[in-house]
């Protein structure tokens, strides 16, 4: 009896990789199916927190720079299609599961008060597909695979967008716009696959790594590169392609916001990492060009002129929006650089700007429960009523600039230290110079809610503890990730090292 | 022979002609016109050249339809077609399918919100409501929505 206990237990530990997709996509056609509104939201918490454990576990597992394959129907790869679980993903995928986690009991009294209670169970449901794309993206070791979860994310995203609707009608239109960028994005993913198939013959990834190592860059091969960068490009808010980025977050559901403004842009820069280090190898001279002469003046253009629109705004949730457009480029320059450095700040600050974002568009979206509204105007003087959201806001703003003490200062240090390594000390004055645009942009939130004197007859209840909670727990990591930075850097470098591996890592 | 090169080379790489003919007139349509609905017609038309583009890859010359005889018994001289690309491609119809879907219903609701689904109109009632909101919000802080 016990050996048998311990044979399912093996059973089960084995294939924590397909449950790792398995739990939120089942969950999702459950919520719908089941239909009860006082269950929907138990349910899908339910799926997110075991998916968190199920990612705790496969992060135990490999975290000493060991591998996990697992194949999907007992077809052996390069043939079938198989799901790789190494440090840099599994970092991801806690980082998904442990935001989506701790945004779900945030959403509910969020949802409660943005959209008819009729629809809370398909929301729930579109919630969970999203989460399913965004993890399926991270886990899998197969390239098409990567396409079919990244439609199945963002399908259930422009979903999630137009829920905005009941609030403000350009949601409807913000997800339009999302929709046909999103589209057009993942068709370009799905020309530059095609491409590599031509080339290589095989679509799993450690498999194209060795084939295109082993043919060496030819046209076909360059063709697919550029048509990878510019679809992921466009998923990620890539500078010039940002503009689906500010009227998306601005006209989300504010639990939806906190969700996607967290993990989506960052999957997507994690599936960039991928074809550029892992799939593609560093060393070709296209892919050097591209980052130096492409990616990288973007990437300051973005640190810069998104900053600058942020600045004049009078909309915080827009105003957020911006920011994360202009803190996108400190990624892209970090993995630009090409450097171990500036992969470990990319890396970084990808988790550390992550939890930076989900406290203040928390922060947007309490203060919205209360006074209707994000405007500066509306929300001026809160900082009396509502002293632990305003607290918390300015914890994630003081990491959002990058002040010593939280999260973002280390990563932005690190940055700057890849810069001064390679030599190019002119970016390291750059990326001081656009951190001193963040002051800016913040101290006008922070003079808002504290120095202007509240509206006339507007005395609002501090937030509910549901909301509060999830909000203090990643203010409180944007600070404790800022003391303890061994943890993040020790990860991220691990991260970088593997990465830089290129092929050699994947094996 | 400069002559004879070339019609091979046009003759020789018809589906990429095909291909990308197709992906610029779909995006082209995606750009340029204004009515929403014919912007996901023109989505579709890119997203099926892409289709195109995979199916036509996975012919063999002289290859027969990838379908073995019941009994297995398989001629090793037979060339078959490669099935692949075909069966990624059914994944790739399924998401446009959707995407269609999806499309046309905010689309619905746009009409039922906007009550146009033209673009320029679309654009001129949300400048309408950016102003008003810098009416309130906007001019006390000196900024712009």
């Amino acid at each position: 009896m016990s050996a048998e206990s311990t044979h399912v237990a093996m059973t089960l530990s084995d294939h924590l990789p397909i449950l790792q997709i398995l739990v939120p996509l089942v969950s999702a056609p459950l919520i719908v199916l089941i239909g009860s509104r006082r269950l929907t939201w138990s349910l899908a918490f339910i799926a997110s927190v075991l998916s968190f454990g199920i990612a705790i576990l496969l992060l135990m597992q490999v975290i000493d720079g060991s591998i996990i394959s697992y194949q999907i129907g007992g077809w052996a790869p390069p043939l079938g299609i198989e799901y790789r679980v190494d440090a840099t993903n599994a970092f991801v995928l806690l980082l998904v599961t442990g935001i989506s986690t701790l945004v779900l009991p945030y959403a509910r009294e969020s949802v409660k008060s943005e959209i008819p209670a009729k629809h809370h169970t398909l929301f729930y449901a579109a919630f969970m597909l999203c989460l399913t794309g965004l993890l399926g993206v991270t886990i899998t070791g197969d390239a098409f695979n990567v396409f079919v979860f990244l439609e199945i994310s963002s399908l259930s995203t422009y979903v999630l967008i137009a829920q905005g609707s009941y609030r403000d009608k350009r949601a409807l239109t913000a997800a339009y716009d999302y929709l046909i960028m999103g589209t057009i994005g993942a068709t370009f993913f799905v020309i530059g696959l095609g491409m590599l198939y031509m080339a290589t013959g095989t679509l799993n990834m450690a498999d194209l790594a060795d084939r295109i190592a082993d043919q060496g860059s030819n046209r076909t091969v360059r063709a697919a590169f550029a048509f990878i960068v510019v679809g992921m490009g466009l998923k990620i808010a890539i500078y010039p392609l940002h503009l689906w980025l500010p009227r998306a977050y601005t006209f989300a559901p504010s639990a939806v916001t906190v969700f996607l403004a967290a993990t989506a842009t960052k999957v997507a820069i994690y599936v960039l990492l991928r074809f550029t280090f892992s799939v593609f190898q560093p060393s070709f001279m296209f892919e050097v060009n591209t980052l130096e002469f492409i990616i990288l003046p973007f990437a300051i253009l973005a640190m810069f002129a998104a900053s600058f629109i942020a600045i004049f705004q009078n909309d915080f949730k827009r105003m957020l929006a911006y920011s994360s457009i202009a803190q996108i480029g400190y990624m892209l320059l970090g993995i630009s650089l090409l450097t171990e450095t500036g992969l470990t700040a990319a890396i970084a600050h990808l988790f550390n700007h992550g939890i930076t974002k989900a406290t203040l568009f928390m922060g947007v979206g309490i203060l919205a429960l209360r006074s209707g509204g994000s405007f500066y105007n509306r929300i001026q003087g809160m900082g009396k009523s509502m002293p632990w959201t305003s607290a918390a806001i300015v914890i994630g703003g003081l990491s959002l600039i990058g002040v010593p003490g939280t999260a973002g200062f280390i990563s932005k240090w690190v940055l700057v230290e890849a810069t001064i390594e390679k030599g190019w000390w002119p970016l390291s004055v750059l990326i001081v110079l656009s951190s001193l645009l963040a002051v800016i942009y913040v101290w006008r939130v922070i003079e808002v809610l504290y120095l202007k004197t509240p509206l006339a007859g507007t005395d609002y209840r501090e937030a509910p503890f549901s909301m509060l909670i999830p909000m203090w727990i990643m203010a409180l990591a944007c600070i404790y990730f800022g003391l303890a930075t061994d943890v993040t850097l020790t990860a991220s470098r691990a991260a970088a090292q593997g990465l830089l591996a290129g092929s050699a890592g994947m094996m | 022979m400069g002559f004879e090169l070339t019609q091979e080379y046009i003759l020789g790489h018809l589906n990429y002609w095909l291909f990308s003919v197709l992906m610029m007139t779909g995006l082209y349509i995606v750009v340029a016109k204004g009515n929403l609905v014919k912007k996901i017609v023109g989505l579709n038309i890119f997203q099926t050249s892409v289709f195109m583009l995979y199916i036509s890859m996975g012919k063999v010359t002289d290859g027969t339809a990838p379908i073995f005889p019941l009994d297995m018994d398989v001629d090793p001289d037979v060339i078959y077609s490669n099935p692949l690309p075909h069966v990624l491609i059914l994944t790739a119809i399924v998401v446009g399918v959707a995407t269609t879907a999806l499309g046309l219903a905010l689309i619905v609701r746009i009409q039922e919100e906007f009550n146009t689904i033209e673009e320029d109109d679309i654009l001129k009632i949300e400048r309408a409501i950016v102003q008003t909101e810098n009416a309130i919000h906007g001019d006390a802080m000196g900024g712009r929505a």
